[in-house]
This record gives structure tokens, C-alpha cells and sequence, in this order.
């Protein structure tokens, strides 16, 4: 094992984790202060109390984002130092940009939120709750705009030795970005609606006390989700039309497509030879792919071993094919979790007009899992961008290979990579038990725990 | 003065925020084991650093991006460099954050008593290695003539920067134990400033011994001269003052003061740095200076630009955050942590 491989997947494992928390953050902000808007206009109590319950599912979910973005910030220069000196002019721009603009007023207003229930108005509270929204959901977009630089860089020039900016604003209107962030942002929404509706349909299904929280959350994040889910499946395609033209080897992977095709077939199923890049066992959509590439039932789709003929002219010899397994898979189990929920939504929403949801309890039964596609669906959607830009790590530029520090030995980093790997797994089964617990308490909880006099004194040290 | 000084400058004030800050966030942690004799004390001691330790992180937060878009080479020689010792750091941030969050969430003594430990050392350990590598960075560390550490995780542990961790260490617990005596009531409140008093004189030493030995240790009394200018000079004052105080039950002078230390120390050390960065031990031609590891003048440009128009905006609403939570706690108080 070689450090390079160590660090990427240090890298791997570490921000899917990160990205495990972030977009319930993203959609959930969004949702408790459109709710606590709705209160302080009505004056509703039902909305108080949804808040509050589904503000302390947010909060659990929200320190360990906190926490797992700590380590981000610094993995750059910590694992990746030859890919901070090249890219640093331009890359480390929008992450410190992000922490200014984003970070500051997302942590301040959270904690006026948290702690201002008493001290402030109702409507500066509800207010301090759409800071949070919006400084989440900016810190998302300026954190893409540093992703986007490394799938399709622009704006820079090769001086000194590495790309530095000449652009700024290039960096900003990047086509890929504002194919990326909507993506993500409504599949935070998506990831707040699931989450939503499967914890209200468990309470309906138990009958707990207090019907009308669940009845209302479950209607408004129904409508949500709705709204998620299609804008998610209409820029994904947009997306997928997008890396036709900038990346056509990643889509090339995710398609398992291995010679060029005009009219080019969608893979249903593929059961690939990797090595002699050639199918085993193969179901097809014919022109499925030109459709989805170009909106038309003709037009040519590049295949891996043209693309890989053409990069070894443009780059000089190499081998230019992302791993096309796992590419190929993460995107089919992005893409049918998507299916699934679009179809799950549907129901719901019908049900929801036919008044007839809480009597569906097959489908009241299977909402609660079902809050694990979006979460597959984020990390899967992730790893195949990641992945499928492979050998790259800056698109075109520089090599992930030539990114490595080679100041961090193997051992160090097999260390730092258990170390993580053990505390984020432990972390996880505490995040996990609070937030059963929570989940399953319902509003009853909600009332600040009192102080137990049986707590004994477990870390008095006498000095 | 140039984009590269102007940036330099802005990442020191990030720093000193940051130490400030996040300072006595650390103390805080640090005493919480000693003050909270029950779960309702360590309550009320967490729940006074409750709405702004998040915040006061992203001090750091911005430092290091900041680092990153202005000096790329110092970020990625530092943070490469100093591998092991920031995994430590990173680990012991990652446990106090989630400690605040999770540990009154469940009633179960174990639960908490772990929390509380990890509360503990979460705090203790950066306080401990940001001495260290405030050390580090003045001593000078082996930077070879590419801008790589070869020095391995040992060497960043010599008695200069031990002592530097030393200082910090009891200087944040003091300045924790003072930003106590201003937000607890009663019982705590009394403990608090006994505890002040009696941190006063070890950070007074601690600090002493630290500028004494970078006598033999650094350049700093070569480079900043017989007479060191007025933030060293002041910073001792300001410590020696905080002592007067503190014994008179002055809350609010002995915060502003030990406050006033840190800032001071720590304009000290960056002065101490101009315009290097990263001080090599191998040659002084190696080292990192503010223009052999910047960005490119337009990306400086484009920052300076950021930075001017919302530093001062971040500066307003943290400042209304505090000034919405400036009540003293009481054991009544209704806590959210
Ligand atoms: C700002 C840049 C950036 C951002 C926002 C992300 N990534 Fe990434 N990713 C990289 C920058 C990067 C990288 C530095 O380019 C890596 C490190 C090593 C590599 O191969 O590429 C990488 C690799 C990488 C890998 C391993 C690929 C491999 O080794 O073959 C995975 C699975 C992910 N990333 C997943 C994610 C997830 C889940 C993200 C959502 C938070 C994410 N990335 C955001
Ligand atoms: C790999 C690059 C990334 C870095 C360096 C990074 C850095 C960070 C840091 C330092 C924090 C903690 C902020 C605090 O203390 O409040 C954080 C939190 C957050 N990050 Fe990331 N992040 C990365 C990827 C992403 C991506 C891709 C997204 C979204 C699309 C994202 C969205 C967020 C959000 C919404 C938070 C708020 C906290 C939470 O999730 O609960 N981050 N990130
Ligand atoms: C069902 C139709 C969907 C399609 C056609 C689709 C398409 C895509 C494509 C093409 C990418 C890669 C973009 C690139 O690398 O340039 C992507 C990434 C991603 N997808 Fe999807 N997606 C779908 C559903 C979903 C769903 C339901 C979710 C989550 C709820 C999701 C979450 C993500 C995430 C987090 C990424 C990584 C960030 C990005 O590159 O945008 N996707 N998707």
C-alpha cells in the first residue's frame, strides 16, 4: 500500500462522511425556517412545536457537519500539498471566501437561534433562522465553485509553475457550477423531505400524541419533496448533457460505453471485462443515450477507447480511463434511487389529494426506510463525479498521482486513516442513537430535559 | 505597504482573533472538569460559551482558507509538515464539538461524565499545540530548499516550543477562568475568580520562561532589537496588570486584560516572523516569506477586495451576538446544552 492510495481514500471516506450530514443541513434549514415563518405570520402553535422538534433532529445533524468540515479545511494541505501549491492561487479563493461569507453567519446565527428563544422577538428569531438557510446553502455554492474549478477549470493561466487566477469572475459564472449547484441544492431538499416525511409517517402509523404535527409535516414535506425530486432528475439530465461536452470520458465511464455510437445505446444493465474493455453480458436501450445526451434520437456518443486514443494525442501516453466499475454503478444506483423516490413522491402526493394516506399503511410502513435512497443517492452521486474524473484530479491539468504531499509518509497517513476511520465510526453510532431517539420520542421530549439530581458527580476532580 | 504585507497582516488578525476567541473557549473546557461539581454547575459553565464557541471556531476556520488563497505554500508546507501533530489537534476539535452538542441530550451519567472528559481534552490538547507551533514557527523548523518539512512529528517537540505550549496553555486557562468571572452568578462565580487567582501566577512564569528562552532559542531579540517596540513591553504590562485586578475582584479589567496579553503575544510572534512565514532551520535562504509562498498579485487584489467589504459585517453581527447574550447565567437559568 502507498501513501497515495492511503490519502485518497483517507480523502474518500472523510468527505463522503462530511457530505453524509450536509444536505439534510442544506434542505432542512430551509424547511424549519419557512415553518417558523408560517408561525410567527399565523401565530399557530402546531408550527412552534414543529420547529422545535425537527429543529433538534437539525441541530444533532448539524454538529457532526460541523465537525467533519473541520477536518476538510485542512486535508488540502495536509494529504494534498503538491495540489495546493498548483492550485492554491485560485482553489484556496472561494474556500476562504467561503468561510467569510458562509461559515461566520451560519455558526452566529445558529447559536442566536439556539440560545434566543427568549431574547429575542419572535420575528427576529424566525429571521436568525433564514440566515442560517442562507448561509448554509451559500457556503454549499462557494465550495462548488472550488469543486467545479477542478472538473472544468477556467479562469487561470499556467505561470510560475502552476495556474493562477486571472479571472475572477469566470470562476464565478463557470458553466459547471450552475450545472452542479442546483443539483445539490435540491437534492438537499430532497434528503430534508424524505427525512421528513418518513419520520411523520412512523408517528402516524404509531398514532402518537399530538396527530396534527405529523399530519401537517408530513403534507408540507410531501409538496417539498415533490419539488425536490423533479428539479433533481431535470438538472441532473442537464448535467449529464453537460459532461457530453466537458468531460466525455466520465460519461463514457458511467455508461460502460466502450466504442463510440451514433445513435448511441443507454446501458440497462452491464456486466463489464474491464481489463479488455469489452461487455460480458449487456441489456441496452437502443438511441437511449443520444436522447439523453442531445434531447434527439441520433447524434454520437464517444466511447472510453476513442476518448482514451484521443487524450494520449492531446496529453502524450497514459492511461486515461477512470475506473469504469465503479463509475458504471454509483451512477445507476444514483439514478434508481432518484426513480424510486420520484415514484414514492407520487404516491404521496396523490394519496395526499385523496385524503387516503393514513390509511395506506404498506406505504406508510415503507416511508421510514425509504429515507435511505437520498442518502445513497448523495454519496453514489459524489463518488462517480470524483471518480469518474479520474486520473485527474484538476481536469486536464494535473494528475492525482503528482497532487500526493511528499512531506506525509505511508505510515503517517495508514495512521491518520485508521484514526479517522475508527472515531468517525463511533461518532456515527451516537449520532445514530440520538437521533432514534429523538426521532422516536416525538414532541413529548421537546420540553428542556430537567436536571437529573441522580446524576453523580462522574468528573468531580478536586484540586 | 504591498498586497503581500496588507495579507500577512489580515492572517495575523485572524490569529488574534481566533486566540482571543477561542482562547478562553479553551480555558472554559480546560476548567469545567474543576469548577462543575455537579451536572447542573457543568451546565452552566458549558452553556456560557454556548451560543458562540461555533463561531469563534471559524476564526481558525478563515485563517486556514485565508492561509491557503494568500500563501498557498505555507499552507501546504505548514499543514503537510506538521502532519501528526494537526491530526491530534483535528481529533481533539472533533470530540469537543460534538461533546457540546450531545451531552445533555441524554440523561445517562456515563453519557455525560464521557462527554464532559472529551470536553476536557478536546480543549486542553490545542491549547497545548498551538503553543507548540507558534514555537515551531518563530524557532525555525527544517524546511529543505523545495519548501518540504523533512523533520518528522519528534522534532516538533523541543523544549522552545514545549515551553510556547506551556505558555499558551496556561495563558487561555486563565483567560477562561476571567471570561467566567463575568458570565457565571453565586457559588460558581466565587470559584471562578479563586481559580483565576490562582492560574494568574503559573501563566505569569510559564509566559517568562518562554520569552527568556527564545533568547537562546530564535533571532527574535537580534531582529526585533534592544528595544522590542511597544507590543512585547505592553503585553507583559498587561499581564502583570490582569494580577493587580484580579485580586481587587475586578472582573471586567481583568478580562479586558488577559485579553490584552494574547493580543499583544501574539503581534509579538508575528512581528517576530515579518516578513518570513515559515522559518527554515537549514538555511535562511529557505525559508518561506510573504512573497516566496503568495498567490499572484490579481488573486491578492480580488481578496483584499472580499475581505474589506465583509470583515466589517461579520465584525457587526458577532458583536450583536454577544451583546444579546451578556446576562450573567444562574443556576435558574433555563440551558440549552
Ligand atoms: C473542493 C474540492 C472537492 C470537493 C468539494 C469534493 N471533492 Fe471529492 N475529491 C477531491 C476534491 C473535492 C480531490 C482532491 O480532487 C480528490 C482527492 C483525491 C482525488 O482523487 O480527488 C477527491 C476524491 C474523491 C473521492 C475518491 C476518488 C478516488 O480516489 O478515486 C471521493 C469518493 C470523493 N472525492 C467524494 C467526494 C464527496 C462525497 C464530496 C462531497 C462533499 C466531494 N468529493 C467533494
Ligand atoms: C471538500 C471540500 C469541503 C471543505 C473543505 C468543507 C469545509 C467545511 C467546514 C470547515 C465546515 C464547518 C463549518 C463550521 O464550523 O460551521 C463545513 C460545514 C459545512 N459544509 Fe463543508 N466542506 C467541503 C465540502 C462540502 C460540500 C461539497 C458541501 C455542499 C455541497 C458542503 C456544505 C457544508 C455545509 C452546509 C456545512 C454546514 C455544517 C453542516 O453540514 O451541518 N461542504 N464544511
Ligand atoms: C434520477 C436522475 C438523476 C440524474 C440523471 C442525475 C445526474 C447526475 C450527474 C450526471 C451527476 C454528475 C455530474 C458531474 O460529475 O459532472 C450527478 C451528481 C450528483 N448527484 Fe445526481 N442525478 C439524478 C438523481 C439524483 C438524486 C435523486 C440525488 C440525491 C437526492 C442526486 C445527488 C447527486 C449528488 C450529490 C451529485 C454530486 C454532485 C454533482 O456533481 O452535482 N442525484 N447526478
Amino acid at each position: 500500500m502507498d501513501a497515495l492510495l492511503l490519502a485518497r481514500l483517507q480523502f474518500a471516506i472523510t468527505t463522503v462522511y462530511h457530505f453524509f450530514f450536509v444536505p439534510l443541513t442544506l434542505g432542512l434549514s430551509i424547511m424549519l425556517a419557512i415553518m417558523e415563518t408560517i408561525y410567527v405570520r399565523t401565530g399557530d402553535e402546531k408550527y412552534k412545536r414543529m420547529v422545535k422538534f425537527w429543529g433538534k433532529l437539525f441541530l444533532i445533524n448539524f454538529a457532526m457537519g460541523v465537525v467533519t468540515g473541520i477536518v476538510q479545511e485542512f486535508q488540502f494541505g495536509m494529504n494534498w500539498s503538491e495540489y495546493s501549491r498548483f492550485v492554491g492561487d485560485i482553489f484556496g479563493a472561494p474556500l476562504a471566501i467561503e468561510a467569510l461569507l458562509a461559515f461566520f453567519l451560519e455558526s452566529t446565527f445558529l447559536g442566536l437561534w439556539l440560545f434566543g428563544w427568549d431574547k429575542l422577538s419572535k420575528r427576529v428569531h424566525a429571521f436568525t433562522m433564514w440566515m442560517v438557510a442562507i448561509g448554509a446553502n451559500i457556503s454549499a455554492l462557494w465550495i462548488l465553485i472550488a469543486n467545479s474549478f477542478m472538473q472544468e477549470p477556467v479562469g487561470y493561466v499556467l505561470r510560475n509553475g502552476r495556474a493562477e487566477m486571472n479571472d475572477f469572475f469566470a470562476l464565478l459564472t463557470n458553466p459547471h457550477v450552475w450545472a452542479q449547484f442546483p443539483h445539490v441544492f435540491f437534492s438537499g431538499i430532497t434528503t430534508a423531505a424524505m427525512f421528513v416525511v418518513g419520520t411523520s409517517a412512523f408517528h402516524l402509523l404509531r398514532k402518537s400524541p399530538d396527530k396534527a404535527v405529523w399530519h401537517s409535516s408530513f403534507r408540507f414535506s410531501m409538496i417539498y419533496g415533490l419539488i425536490g425530486i423533479v428539479l433533481v432528475i431535470m438538472q441532473g439530465h442537464t448535467q449529464a448533457q453537460h459532461m457530453v461536452k466537458n468531460q466525455p470520458m466520465k460519461l463514457a465511464a458511467a455508461e460502460a460505453l466502450w466504442d463510440s455510437e451514433d445513435p448511441a445505446a443507454m446501458s440497462l444493465f452491464t456486466w463489464g471485462d474491464e481489463k479488455n474493455r469489452r461487455d460480458v453480458f449487456a441489456i441496452r436501450m437502443p438511441a437511449l443515450l443520444s436522447i439523453l445526451a442531445y434531447n434527439r434520437p441520433s447524434g454520437m456518443v464517444k466511447g472510453i477507447n476513442d476518448l482514451q486514443a484521443e487524450y494520449e494525442r492531446t496529453y502524450g501516453p497514459g492511461d486515461y480511463v477512470p475506473p469504469v466499475a465503479i463509475t458504471y454503478w454509483t451512477f445507476r444506483m444514483m439514478v434508481g434511487a432518484g426513480m424510486v423516490l420520484l415514484v414514492l413522491i407520487l404516491l404521496g402526493i396523490l394519496y395526499i389529494i385523496k385524503e387516503n394516506y393514513p390509511k395506506k399503511i404498506w406505504f406508510m410502513k415503507l416511508l421510514p426506510w425509504a429515507i435511505a435512497l437520498p442518502y445513497i443517492a448523495n454519496s453514489t452521486g459524489w463518488i462517480m463525479a470524483e471518480v469518474g474524473r479520474q486520473p485527474w484530479i484538476v481536469f486536464g491539468l494535473q494528475k492525482t498521482v503528482d497532487a500526493v504531499s511528499p512531506a506525509v509518509s505511508t505510515g503517517e497517513v495508514l495512521f491518520s486513516l485508521i484514526i479517522f476511520t475508527l472515531l468517525y465510526g463511533i461518532l456515527m453510532g451516537a449520532d445514530i442513537y440520538l437521533l432514534k431517539k429523538f426521532a422516536i420520542a416525538g414532541t413529548v421530549l421537546d420540553k428542556p430535559q430537567p436536571d437529573s439530581e441522580t446524576i453523580p458527580d462522574g468528573l468531580g476532580v478536586e484540586l | 505597504m504591498d498586497l503581500n504585507t496588507l495579507w500577512f497582516l489580515l492572517i495575523a488578525v485572524l490569529f488574534i482573533g481566533f486566540f482571543f476567541l477561542e482562547g478562553f473557549d479553551y480555558g472554559v473546557g480546560i476548567l469545567l472538569p474543576f469548577l462543575g461539581k455537579d451536572d447542573n454547575q457543568r451546565r452552566q459553565i458549558i452553556n456560557s460559551i454556548g451560543p458562540v464557541w461555533d463561531a469563534n471556531e471559524v476564526w481558525l476556520l478563515t485563517a486556514g482558507g485565508a492561509m491557503f488563497a494568500a500563501f498557498p505554500n505555507w499552507y501546504a508546507t505548514m499543514f503537510s509538515g506538521f502532519y501528526l501533530a494537526l491530526v491530534l489537534m483535528l481529533l481533539a476539535l472533533i470530540i469537543r464539538g460534538v461533546a457540546f452538542e450531545f451531552r445533555s441530550k441524554d440523561k445517562h451519567p456515563t453519557w455525560r461524565a464521557t462527554w464532559d472528559w472529551c470536553i476536557f481534552v478536546g480543549s486542553l490538547v490545542p491549547a497545548l499545540l498551538w503553543g507548540v507551533a507558534m514555537g515551531n514557527l518563530v524557532r525555525g523548523v527544517p524546511i529543505d530548499a523545495d519548501m518540504h518539512y523533512v523533520g518528522g512529528f519528534w522534532n516538533l517537540l523541543n523544549p522552545y516550543a514545549l515551553l510556547g505550549g506551556l505558555a499558551t496553555l496556561t495563558l487561555f486557562t486563565f483567560h477562561g477562568a476571567t471570561f467566567l468571572t463575568l458570565k457565571l452568578s453565586g457559588d460558581l462565580l466565587a470559584k471562578s475568580r479563586a481559580f483565576a487567582k490562582r492560574l494568574w501566577l503559573p501563566s505569569v512564569v510559564a509566559i517568562f520562561l518562554f520569552v527568556i528562552s527564545g533568547y537562546w532559542a530564535t533571532d527574535m531579540f537580534t531582529r526585533l532589537g534592544v528595544n522590542p517596540g511597544v507590543a512585547p513591553v505592553f503585553a507583559g504590562i498587561a499581564l502583570l496588570a490582569a494580577g493587580y485586578f484580579i485580586y481587587r475582584d475586578r472582573s471586567g479589567w481583568t478580562f479586558i486584560l488577559s485579553g490584552l496579553t494574547i493580543v499583544l503575544s501574539t503581534i509579538t510572534l508575528f512581528m517576530g516572523l515579518y516578513p518570513r512565514v515559515m522559518v527554515s532551520s537549514f538555511n535562511d535562504a529557505w525559508s518561506l516569506t510573504i512573497y516566496n509562498a503568495s498567490s499572484s498579485p490579481y488573486t491578492l487584489t480580488v481578496m483584499s477586495w472580499i475581505a474589506l467589504i465583509f470583515v466589517p459585517i461579520v465584525l457587526g453581527y458577532t458583536i450583536w451576538s454577544y451583546w444579546v447574550f451578556r446576562k450573567r447565567i444562574h443556576s435558574h437559568t433555563e440551558l440549552e446544552y
